[in-house]
């Protein structure tokens, strides 16, 4: 039974926000749900620093002859490819909604260690200052997957630094891994047994588990390559008999899991989302948990679909072209169970439930594109091209950035206390939507029509599709920027909003006031129903109880 | 974690194993034995670790969630070896399989 | 777990308040505790994949360098470690049990026995840096056959037993650490996660070189 309590003046109740002030209560603190603030505020920099690089590359290829020379373009690209997977993407939804919402969803105090997660948030800092440093200094041009030997040997730009800065970083990811798993584990309130948890919980495990596993090789990468780059020993250089197949391999290990880390939580909101603006419990809980684990597991096999066309062997290269394509089955089963989830449920249009139709459609959209690139026969002729920056941006942009998005919406009245306006944050999704879609779609085709990756010039017969794309670009910037000043708003000034304004099931919804106090709840809570449970609530108006 | 304390005697026995082990691989390693050298040395390796596992970490008497965390950190640096090793080994096949 | 609607007695000094109870907050410790070291096989195994293919791929140059590999120091100090493994185990049962004097005794013993450990260590890197088998631009092989394969071989040894060393200059440390909270009596036999957790780490170390004497100083002689 969902708990809505009348619009409750949040100014007279200390919650997590108001119960301290001060700038040593912030960087001191050991609260999670304020060290989710303080990734928001940081991972948001570091996207439009990301962004930044994003607007000069597609001005760059407004023309054939480009704006700048093919040194800086080198850099443009690698910084943003940088910036975005490292001290974007991969953090984002863990350490905001992820830190904010773990411990409230499982009805716990706080994550197993609060002082582990503060570290991970320095640490995290550390990382991206020292990625700044690099970029301040003049920037890197390898390309964000660093191959050797160029990385290693001939690259005349800051490497040491940018692959300093991914080890520094890659630790605040595995801290915050180790912590969710603890906690999940550890601290679920009496009821709240694994088949109860909400798949946002489900989703968050599963891509914990990655980023435990995952990131400590990228960081013996880094190592390597940092220690190679100083010593000149040749590791990764074929001129002295070293193999720079074996950096890609190592490199890819990490980076192909990386994308489930940035994927999963995505789908996790989105699972939450679906069930809530259908009104109906998910389709399939079972499928959906048991898919989230499959992605973590199975991503984990399938690095080599990087390297079909580096040299490696061909008979690995079609095991791992198999095990690609059985690593899309628990998505699309994922992409089922949510369809399902809304068929003959309630749905309405609210600014989350847009987002997460936009996930749905373009996450799919990319997904399918992957297997494209999965066949070692299609690879050959569309890797290194456009169509796969097409793919992956569908699938981390359409996916991945649409979800986070929809999640921020939904979640923050939550976290603070206020409501969004609805027809801005509408319209803002409409044009992230538009634009998104103009700035990419075109690049599925330049790149089946061949035009290459990381290439400041090109051929004038790619020019209108690449105008396009960057009009699109403007568009999609626009997008991003309104919820910027309408969210800001919104936290000072926006309606006061209820505890629960989406009569949403869930912990956090029901049981704990928004904004929640420091330890989240007034009572520790028990749990006694299943997850989303929906219809328990209809059949109780039903019969009148 | 509220277990019996372990006797001196156990951990005792343990590490003389853990040294005769030890004394036992420098012995094999100068032995002449082809491919079997590298077997010999990673099976012994293999014992001790496990022995410092299960007496000296107690995983002996773990629960079964620390025991499937062991055992997957040991599956997936099996991933990373296995598949790793799997590209450079198959590369030569080439030539034999031609008529595929 | 707990019920959360017992009243809450007062709590031992060391329960922290997002936990229910003591039992909670140790099994969270332990299980963090092996998270974190499954993080640290991944680490460490990536240096071992590298080893690998290289020795596949360089089996004669592999059987040149391993003559220069010192076995005597190699195997004294997985002794040495096999040691501070006991007393290290010694110590957490001596916690268990709320003998103060026996776990400072055995953890400065496990102390010792690490520092002598990266003293020979030392020893051998300077045989190393004597005979120029350092990487990097000092480097030079008497066997011009193998000299480019062998500078990537000995890379791989520094990196590997390099950032073994400095796990161990960790453990150290942390060792240091609960050497001065024994001896200010924090431990008893109610409470001595920390003693546990480390021990925990001790012990990964050791099975760490456990692996990299065979592969790096034995295996290669014979062939």
């Amino acid at each position: 039974m969902s708990a809505i309590l009348p619009f409750a003046s949040t100014e007279a109740r200390t919650n997590y926000l108001n119960v301290d002030y001060g700038w040593k209560s912030w960087l001191f603190t050991t609260d999670h749900k304020r060290i989710a603030l303080l990734y928001l505020f940081s991972i948001t920099a570091f996207f439009f620093v990301g962004g930044a690089f994003a607007v000069g590359m597609r001005l760059n290829l407004l023309t054939p002859e480009g704006l700048f020379s093919h040194d800086t373009y080198n850099k443009l690209f690698t910084m943003h490819g940088i910036i975005m997977v490292f001290f974007f993407l991969v953090p984002s939804i863990p350490a905001t909604l992820g830190n904010f919402l773990v411990p409230l969803m499982i009805g716990a105090r706080d994550l197993a260690f609060p002082r582990i997660n503060l570290l991970s948030w320095y640490i995290y800092i550390a990382g991206g200052i020292i990625a700044l440093t690099a970029i301040v200094r003049g920037g890197v041009d390898t390309g964000w997957t660093f191959y050797a030997p160029f990385s290693a040997t001939y690259s005349n730009t800051h490497v040491i630094l940018a692959a300093l800065g991914i080890f520094v970083g890659g630790f605040s990811s595995i801290l915050t891994g180790l912590n969710f798993i603890v906690t999940i584990h550890k601290m679920r309130a009496p009821g709240m047994t694994w088949g109860r948890l909400p798949l946002f919980i489900w989703g968050h495990y599963a891509t914990s588990l990655i980023q435990v596993l995952g990131t400590p090789v990228i960081a013996i990468t880094m190592v390597l390559l940092l220690l190679e780059r100083v010593l000149h020993a040749g590791l990764f250089d074929p001129s002295v008999g070293g193999d720079p197949v074996l950096f890609q391999h190592l490199f890819w290990f990490y980076s192909h899991p990386a994308v489930y880390i940035m994927i999963l939580p995505g789908m996790a909101v989105i699972s939450e989302l679906v069930t809530c603006f259908s009104r109906k419990a998910i389709f399939g809980y079972n499928f959906v948990a048991i898919s989230s684990i499959a992605i973590a597991v199975l991503g984990f096999l399938v690095w080599g679909h990087h390297l079909f066309v580096a040299g490696q062997s061909m008979y690995a290269s079609m095991a791992f072209s198999f095990l690609s394509f059985l690593v899309a089955v628990p998505s699309a089963i994922k992409v089922f169970n949510w369809t399902a989830t809304m068929y003959k449920g309630s749905v309405s249009f609210e600014t989350p439930m847009l987002y997460a139709f936009g996930f749905i459609g373009l996450f799919t959209i990319g997904g399918l594109t992957g297997l494209f690139l999965a066949t070692m026969a299609i690879d050959v002729h569309v890797t290194d091209t456009y169509f796969v920056i097409a793919h992956f941006h569908y699938v981390m942009v359409g996916g991945m950035v649409m979800a986070y998005l929809g999640g921020i919406h939904f979640w923050f009245p939550k976290i603070t206390g206020r409501m969004y306006p609805e027809g801005w944050a509408k319209f803002a999704a409409l044009v992230v939507f538009a634009g998104f879609n103009l700035t990419f779609f075109p690049q599925f085709i330049l790149g089946y029509q061949g035009m290459p990756r990381r290439y400041a010039h090109y051929p004038p017969e790619f020019q209108v599709l690449n105008v396009m794309s960057t009009a699109g670009a403007s568009i999609l910037a626009i997008g991003y920027l309104i919820p910027m000043i309408y969210l800001t708003w919104a936290w000072r000034k926006g309606p006061v909003a209820p505890q629960n304004p989406w009569n949403a099931k869930g912990l956090e919804w029901e049981q704990a006031p928004s904004p929640p106090p420091k330890y989240n709840f007034e009572h520790p809570p028990v749990v006694t129903e299943p997850a989303y449970n929906y219809s328990g609530e209809e059949q109780e108006v039903k019969s009148g109880g | 974690m509220n277990h019996p304390v372990v006797s001196v005697k156990v951990y005792a026995a343990v590490f003389a194993a853990l040294l005769a082990l030890t004394i036992t691989t420098v012995a094999v390693s100068k032995l002449e034995l082809g491919e079997f050298n590298f077997i010999a040395a990673m099976t012994i390796a293999v014992i001790k670790g496990t022995l410092v596992v299960m007496f000296f970490m107690d995983v002996r008497r773990a629960t079964s969630m620390t025991k499937l965390f062991v055992g997957a950190g040991l599956f997936w640096l099996a991933i990373l070896l296995v598949f790793l090793l799997s590209d450079y080994l198959s590369r030569g096949w080439r030539p034999a399989l031609h008529w595929l | 777990m707990a019920d959360s609607e017992t009243i809450v007695a007062p709590h031992p000094r060391e329960l922290q308040h997002h936990f229910d109870d003591s039992a909670q907050q140790l099994e969270s410790s332990t299980l963090g505790m092996w998270v974190f070291l499954v993080t640290e096989v991944m680490f460490f195994g990536g240096m071992f994949g590298g080893y690998t293919v290289y020795r596949d791929l360089y089996p004669a140059a592999f059987a040149s360098t391993s003559h220069f590999m010192n076995v005597t120091i190699g195997a004294i100090n997985t002794g040495v470690l096999i040691c501070s493994s006991f007393t290290m185990v010694l110590a957490v049962r001596s916690a268990q049990l709320g003998q103060k004097k026996a776990i400072i005794a055995f953890l400065v013993l496990t102390l010792l026995l690490g520092c002598v450990f990266l003293t020979l260590k030392g020893v051998e890197y300077h045989e190393k840096w004597v005979e120029h088998h350092i990487p990097g631009p000092g480097f030079q092989y008497a066997d011009a056959r193998y000299a480019h394969q062998a500078q990537i071989l000995f890379f791989l040894y520094f990196a590997m037993t390099g950032m073994h060393a400095i796990h161990m200059i960790v453990g150290v440390g942390l060792l240091t650490v609960l050497i001065v909270m024994a001896g200010r009596n924090r431990f008893s036999g109610a409470w001595y996660t920390p003693v546990e957790m480390i021990g925990l780490y001790w012990h990964f170390v050791d099975i760490i070189w456990i692996f990299l004497f065979p592969l790096l100083y034995l295996i290669g002689h014979t062939q």
